[in-house]
């Protein structure tokens, strides 16, 4: 298969979200506001794959239902093949379907209760009007259930979810997306509702996915430890903006953003001996409704000087793949 | 990536269906035969002297009341020699259980009898029959009418969740669910004989020479009024069920997924939603249908519907315990044919229903 070469692949630009919230008084006449997605650029490449990490409801779920197109942005934009995506009619959304395709966090509530397996399989195939005939439609199915580990298939086909473990079910959310051939894989927190032993099975599968059939995957996840060592990239995620982003290794080894290093401290390490010195975030937790001024970050963070209760700090470039926003990067110290 | 340990699920069908079904047929045909004995036993604990409510006369002569009593069999013992059940026993007490008035109940009831009412003098079977017939022409038609409005509105109150559409629908619903019957009946009764529709009976006496149309035509104006009054009466309560249920599936995952799958809004509500939040209707359904026997009392009664619901009503008055009896068992097994079909139902609706 030869890969059409874009210029962007999967390009977000300045990507804002806000949602109403009511009015914050009885007789207030401005409504307030939560800031979900608050202005994030992300550069996607074919085959890639980026971990979105954060804490919840800083708005990585979000951020995936926008590229989805399943909620639609405030402001901003999505380039998805040089084409502008953000606001696209039901009929121009679904071809793009085909190519992006999500995997939910809770496989027991992701599948329709009264479909089989099968069925569940097949839909998206009918619904595009992919393969000729059912023949080759069971072929499709087959081979994407295989891909996704759910061997030998035919054991499956007319199973009802229920029937399913949990690690399984996921595969057959995962198989439910291949099955269409996308170009990339939003997994919202994929396994975080399944057993630790069954975890990184289903993290090896998106990663051999990306080999296998070139995917690119945005693996959505507040857990940085489990899914930092197959990331191409990590992405971390404050209060609905990106606060650092760089190579795996460049951040996990050398965090720049006093969030990032607090993230990674409370990772447990399983040897005692490695233990070090946990950062535990003070303050109250983040409220969308209110931003903090200048800093979101700084009336929780550690680090924090003057200055950051002033002034907003853009996004610095440490090395040409990693980049920060922080004051403390700027003011050298 | 080759294994990953684990338990392939096991087939489970059709076998395991096929006895789930036969379980709970099983479990019905118990809880009818225990009715039946539970309705026996009922009515002979009453208070009072069934044989003096036909004829509510105390100069009323010994040998009068105990012709009456042997004409209904209440001169033999009820089961044995029980006196306390027995209250005015004539005839010798005999212990041949044969003999005895539950065993007679029994062995009618297998034949199809269900005694001779104390006030017609006819059969009981052939009374409610009868009233059966004009019970199931009403109520059917008010509940199939109410269904699909139900449904229909609480599929567009749901659509349309949290917009006019929606809160117009709910405060409807909600007003036609709080309405007390009698009322919304008598009012209903005001407005049609004001526009000249037939406000009682089931037939205006005499059609019985016209020809058969005409004579449905009739029927179908008697019908109009009590089916309005219950049709709104339960359209309310299938409107409000129908739009929670639909608005719960609608927040589900996998609808979220059918979406990013491509799916658009009719494909998901036709191929996705509907059925699942069918399976709470359902339910209901089945319980209102389980009563539908049991008629609606309030409505036969202000429209003079000659329906079971007021045979009940009228026997309850004149004491006419064959009649309630034949009654009370006909609603029984309504009302557990109904759960049973509900369960019946499920098990095919929704394949999550465990055999246990």
């Amino acid at each position: 298969m030869t890969i059409k070469q874009f210029e962007k692949f999967l390009e977000v630009r300045g990507l804002k979200k806000y949602f109403e919230a009511g009015r914050p008084t009885l007789f207030s006449r401005e409504k307030s506001l939560i800031h979900a997605v608050d202005g994030v650029d992300l550069n996607l490449r074919r085959s890639e794959i980026i971990a979105l990490v954060g804490e919840s409801g800083c708005g990585k779920s979000t951020l995936g239902l926008l590229l989805m197109g399943l909620e639609s942005p405030t402001d901003g934009k999505v380039i998805f093949e040089d084409r502008d995506i953000t606001h696209l009619n039901d009929d121009q959304r679904k071809d793009l379907r085909r190519k992006i395709q999500m995997v939910f966090q809770d496989p027991y509530e992701s599948l329709n209760p009264t479909q089989t397996i099968e069925q569940i399989l097949t839909e998206p195939l009918l619904v595009h009007h992919i393969g000729e005939h059912d023949q080759e439609r069971s072929e499709r199915v087959i081979k994407a259930m295989e891909d996704a580990g759910l061997k030998p298939a035919d054991v499956y086909l007319q199973r009802y979810p229920h029937e399913l473990s949990g690690g399984q079910r996921q595969r057959v959310v995962i198989a439910a997306a291949l099955v269409l051939e996308p170009e990339i894989i939003i997994a919202d927190e994929p396994v975080s509702m399944l057993d630790v032993s069954i975890r990184a099975e289903v993290i090896n599968l998106l990663a051999d996915l990306r080999i296998k059939r070139e995917i690119a995957v945005i693996f959505i996840t507040h857990d940085l430890g489990s899914v930092g060592f197959f990331a191409d990239r990590v992405a971390v995620m404050y209060l609905g903006r990106i606060v650092e982003i760089g190579a795996m290794l460049e951040v996990l080894e050398k965090p720049q953003h006093p969030y990032t290093k607090a993230l990674l401290s409370v990772i447990p390490a399983p040897n005692p001996r490695l233990r070090h010195e946990r950062i535990i975030l003070q303050g109250d937790p983040p409220n969308p409704i209110n931003i903090p001024s200048g800093c979101r970050f700084h009336p929780r963070c550690p680090a924090a000087f003057d200055m950051c209760k002033l002034s907003d700090p853009p996004m610095m470039t440490l090395t040409k793949s990693h980049k920060a926003a922080c004051l403390l990067i700027s003011s050298g110290k | 990536m080759e294994s990953f340990g684990f338990i392939i699920p096991q087939k489970r069908y059709p076998l395991d269906r096929t006895r789930a079904i036969l379980r709970k047929t099983a479990w019905a045909i118990f809880t009818i035969i225990f009715v039946i004995i539970l309705n026996f036993f009922l009515f002979r604990v009453l208070p009072g002297d069934p044989a003096r409510a036909g004829v509510r006369d105390p100069r009323l002569k010994k040998e009068a009341i105990e012709a009456l009593q042997i004409k209904f069999g209440l001169d033999k013992p009820v089961i044995n020699c029980f006196e306390t059940l027995n209250p005015i026993k004539v005839g010798s007490c005999t212990v041949n259980p044969m003999e005895t008035q539950f065993f007679i109940y029994v062995r009618n009831l297998l034949q199809g009898e269900l005694g001779i009412s104390y006030h017609t003098n006819r059969p009981v079977a052939e009374i409610l029959a009868q009233r059966l017939g004009n019970t199931i022409l009403l109520i059917g038609a008010g509940q199939i009418l109410s269904i699909i409005i139900g449904v229909v509105f609480g599929i567009f109150a749901a659509w349309k969740a949290r917009t006019a559409i929606d809160y117009g629908a709910l405060a409807v619903s909600l007003m036609a669910w709080s309405l007390p019957t009698f009322w919304l009946a008598i009012l209903l009764l005001f407005w049609g004989s004001a526009i000249g529709l037939p406000v009682a009976g089931k037939a205006t006496p005499g059609m019985s020479s016209m020809p058969i149309f005409a004579q449905w035509a009739d029927i179908a104006k008697h019908m109009f009024l009590p089916t309005l009054t219950y049709t709104i009466i339960y359209m309310g309560e299938y409107t409000l069920i129908m739009r929670s249920s639909l608005m719960d599936v609608l927040s589900e995952d996998y609808i979220l997924t059918a979406k990013a799958k491509g799916l658009n809004a009719v494909q998901i509500l036709r191929d996705h939603a509907l059925k699942n939040a069918m399976l709470p209707m359902v339910t209901v359904i089945a319980i209102n249908l389980g009563f539908t026997v049991a008629g609606a009392i309030q409505i036969e009664t202000v429209f003079s519907w000659p329906g079971l619901g007021s045979s009940v009503a009228e026997a309850v008055e004149r004491r006419d315990f064959p009649v309630l009896q034949g009654a009370f068992l006909l609603i029984a097994v309504t009302v557990i044919l109904a759960n049973l079909l509900a369960d019946l139902t499920y098990t095919y609706l929704d394949p999550r229903v465990e055999v246990e």
